[in-house]
């Protein structure tokens, strides 16, 4: 008998060792944000006139975009290249990419000097400001995310909008409402599909077209012209790892069993996208004549040997090898080593590697800076627990039933 | 090495602009660069170190500019110092090759590039390149990203990170609003007792600068820097040694915006590349969906 696996929600006790952990990480992370809100930038950061950018740009922001890659190169395999023997991973692609792209926006705000200002940005743009574009790509991208989203709000309160009280007579009309958006999403999904993943192609892209502007300041070993490439293919590389392990970590974390069927197709896409983006990478090298920078041991040298080697050379090895594919540790790890790879490349890019003519004072990301970052990534952690056991996102195998869903993301299932 | 990655750029360039039709060539920033643009010539030879530039900067802009009399202290100069928001301009001290008991002081503010990195980098078009040469700030629309800050290739613009409201982006601004929209000399050129600091049209200070390389090439280091400098700048030096002893970075004379605004526009010009790569996903999209009824 064949299986057929349909999205539910997730019925489990939300408390847990690991949630309470979070719980008291997101607190520290609220008590910062405070302060930082309250008595501005220089009161948390060690940023300064040297470093106008710190991790909150290099990790909330740069590394948060590339580890949101998951959405739109699991939709563009499902939707556009016609797998749908991926179906089951879409949802929760989907899902991780919005709550991604939703705390890059939060990251955002709290490195804006004026971030009560960011309304600015779509109607004073300046055209030929690359941080402009990325603006731009993201929030559309982000409220084209909700969009892909919304089916599933459709599909879980359809038929089940039972408001109490004075607000009873709402019920209706607000069932009303969700079929008639469901409808209209089935009928026009493929063209935000379709939007998504230009819109993350061209973002992806530019957020390595940022530091060029800053020429000679970024060190050589990252500094270069094809940095947009490489930026988008690390970004297709590091999409289908971050789903096998976020599909890996939520299976353990809510006691399903692991898909590891699909996981082990899926996984055999990402040693080939590894592949081109590592033949890029040491490509460039060549071409620029930059490993004369490896023969001096400095910082610079070993952060991108170490970038290299753990987040890329070896997990192609580990992605071409059967026995990774099998084990579901292997698999894990192999997957982490790519996420962290790409994670460093972004912060190398953005902190590590620049490094301004006149230095006065050092950075180092201050307790307050590090307790935020933390602290969001709790949250969003938290809200995906949070949101699988709401909405109908991870699947749960079925019998009997036939799953033959026209999109996967799309609410009612025909 | 930046040779071989200009001619890179170009190549990219030129196949970017055939694929998205040449008619559409104009991918550099509105120029509104005046022949007539003011600049300012330092002869950091003339220069005496006495920071009246200094204290008249700080209290133009209406800063703490403290006790007149303190600022003969020549201490300040066993440290570098580089602007920031209390002081748009500090003078240096760098060891003279010429001379070891005699130090060269230099004095530091925005250079006014003409071609600024900080107008091209910012988000919200803050940042503006005026005709007279200035490049000033506009506080209404900034949004307070930094990324001026990041692309500054002399390391320039400071922010105001004690502040959790409304901080500025600080930077000299060439005293635009006061004095050089008007045609009058900045303020640190008026209090300047030796002249070492003129006043002028660029064009003009260029003729003056090479003239006094030419009668005095002993004095002089045979280079007028920042006039060719990432593409020119509003203020210009001369020095008696070489400028990377004098604490200029070593800069090409490409435009500091280099590579990102043809890449940006290559990517950007007319929508031609995000649509069609929006109709290739669709046609694969599409093709599938037929395969996938014939199937059925």
């Amino acid at each position: 008998m064949e299986k057929y696996y349909k999205p539910q929600p997730i019925k489990r006790p939300f408390l847990s060792k690991g949630v309470i952990v979070l719980l008291i990480l997101a607190a520290n992370g609220i008590v910062w944000s405070i302060l930082r809100f309250g008595f501005g930038l220089g009161a948390v950061t060690n940023l300064n006139n040297q470093y106008p950018w710190g991790i909150w740009i290099g990790l909330d922001v740069a590394a948060g975009v590339a580890l949101a890659a998951g959405g739109f190169t699991t939709s563009a395999l499902v939707h556009i290249f016609y797998r749908e023997d991926f179906h089951v991973l879409v949802r929760p692609a989907i899902m991780t990419a919005m709550l991604g792209y939703t705390f890059v926006a939060i990251g955002v705000m709290f490195d804006l000097g004026r971030y009560y200002n960011v309304w600015h940005v779509p109607i004073m743009g300046n055209s030929n400001s690359v941080l402009f574009e990325v603006g731009i790509c993201v929030m559309t991208y982000l409220a084209t995310l909700y969009v892909e989203f919304f089916p599933i709000v459709c599909e879980r309160f359809i038929g089940r909008v039972h408001l109490k009280g004075a607000l009873k007579f709402l019920n209706k009309p607000i069932d009303g409402l969700l079929r008639f958006i469901d409808s209209f999403l089935g009928k026009t999904m493929f063209f935000f599909i379709i939007l998504g993943v230009v819109l993350s192609c061209l973002h992806q892209s530019s957020l390595g077209t940022l530091m060029l502007i800053a020429g000679p300041k970024v060190h050589p070993l990252w500094q270069t012209p094809v940095s947009p490439l490489l930026f988008l293919l690390s970004a297709f590389s590091v999409g289908f790892p971050m789903v096998i392990m976020e599909s890996l970590t939520a299976s353990r974390s809510l006691g399903l069993k692991p898909e590891m069927d699909v996981l082990r197709k899926f996984a055999r896409f990402v040693g080939p996208l590894l592949g081109v983006y590592l033949a890029f990478k040491l490509g460039d090298m060549v071409i620029r004549g930059t490993y004369v920078y490896l023969n001096e041991i400095n910082i610079y040298s070993i952060m991108w040997v170490i970038e290299m080697l753990f987040g890329v050379i070896i997990p192609v090895r580990m992605f071409f090898w059967d026995k990774v594919l099998r084990s579901r540790t292997l698999l894990y790890t192999a997957s982490l080593m790519i996420i962290l790879g790409v994670a460093l490349n972004r912060f190398n890019v953005f902190v590590i590697a620049y490094k301004p003519p006149y230095i006065l004072q050092k950075y180092w990301p201050s307790i307050g800076e590090i307790s935020i970052t933390i602290g969001l990534i709790s949250i969003e952690i938290l809200l995906y627990r949070a949101l699988v056991m709401i909405f109908p996102v991870i699947s749960v195998p079925l019998k009997g039933v036939s799953a033959k869903a026209k999109y996967a993301i799309r609410g009612v299932l025909q | 090495m930046s040779q071989s990655r200009r001619n890179f750029l170009k190549a990219m360039g030129a196949a970017s602009l055939t694929a998205v039709g040449a008619k559409n060539a104009k991918a550099t920033p509105k120029n509104v660069l005046s022949d007539d643009r003011f600049g300012v010539l330092v002869d950091t030879t003339v220069c005496i170190g006495c920071r009246q530039c200094e204290y008249a900067c700080k209290v133009e802009h209406d800063l703490p500019a403290g006790n007149i009399d303190d600022y003969s202290d020549r201490s300040v100069f066993e440290h570098m110092r580089r602007p920031d928001h209390t002081a748009l301009t500090v003078v240096n001290g760098y060891p003279s090759e010429k001379d070891k008991q005699q130090q060269v002081t230099v004095k530091v503010q925005c250079m006014h590039c003409d071609h600024p990195a900080c107008v091209s980098a910012c988000i919200v078009g803050a940042i503006s390149k005026q005709e007279n040469g200035a490049v000033i700030w506009d506080e209404s629309r900034c949004i307070g990203c930094r990324y001026c800050m990041v692309a500054c290739p002399f390391q320039i613009p400071a922010f105001e990170y004690h502040k959790a409201i409304e901080p500025k982006i600080m930077k000299c601004d060439l005293c635009y609003e006061t004095r050089t929209s008007k045609g009058q000399p900045p303020a640190c050129v008026e209090a300047c007792p030796t002249e070492a600091l003129i006043f002028g049209k660029r064009y003009e200070l260029i003729q003056i600068a090479h003239e006094r390389i030419r009668k005095n090439p002993d004095r002089y280091y045979d280079h007028v820097f920042g006039e060719h400098e990432v593409g020119g700048t509003s203020w210009l030096y001369l020095g008696s040694q070489d400028f990377s002893k004098l604490g200029f970075p070593d800069l090409g004379t490409k435009p500091a915006p280099g590579a990102t605004e043809p890449i940006q526009h290559a990517i950007f010009k007319f929508f031609v590349p995000p649509v069609a790569l929006y109709a290739l996903l669709g046609g694969i999209m599409w093709l599938g969906k037929q395969n996938r009824e014939e199937e059925e």
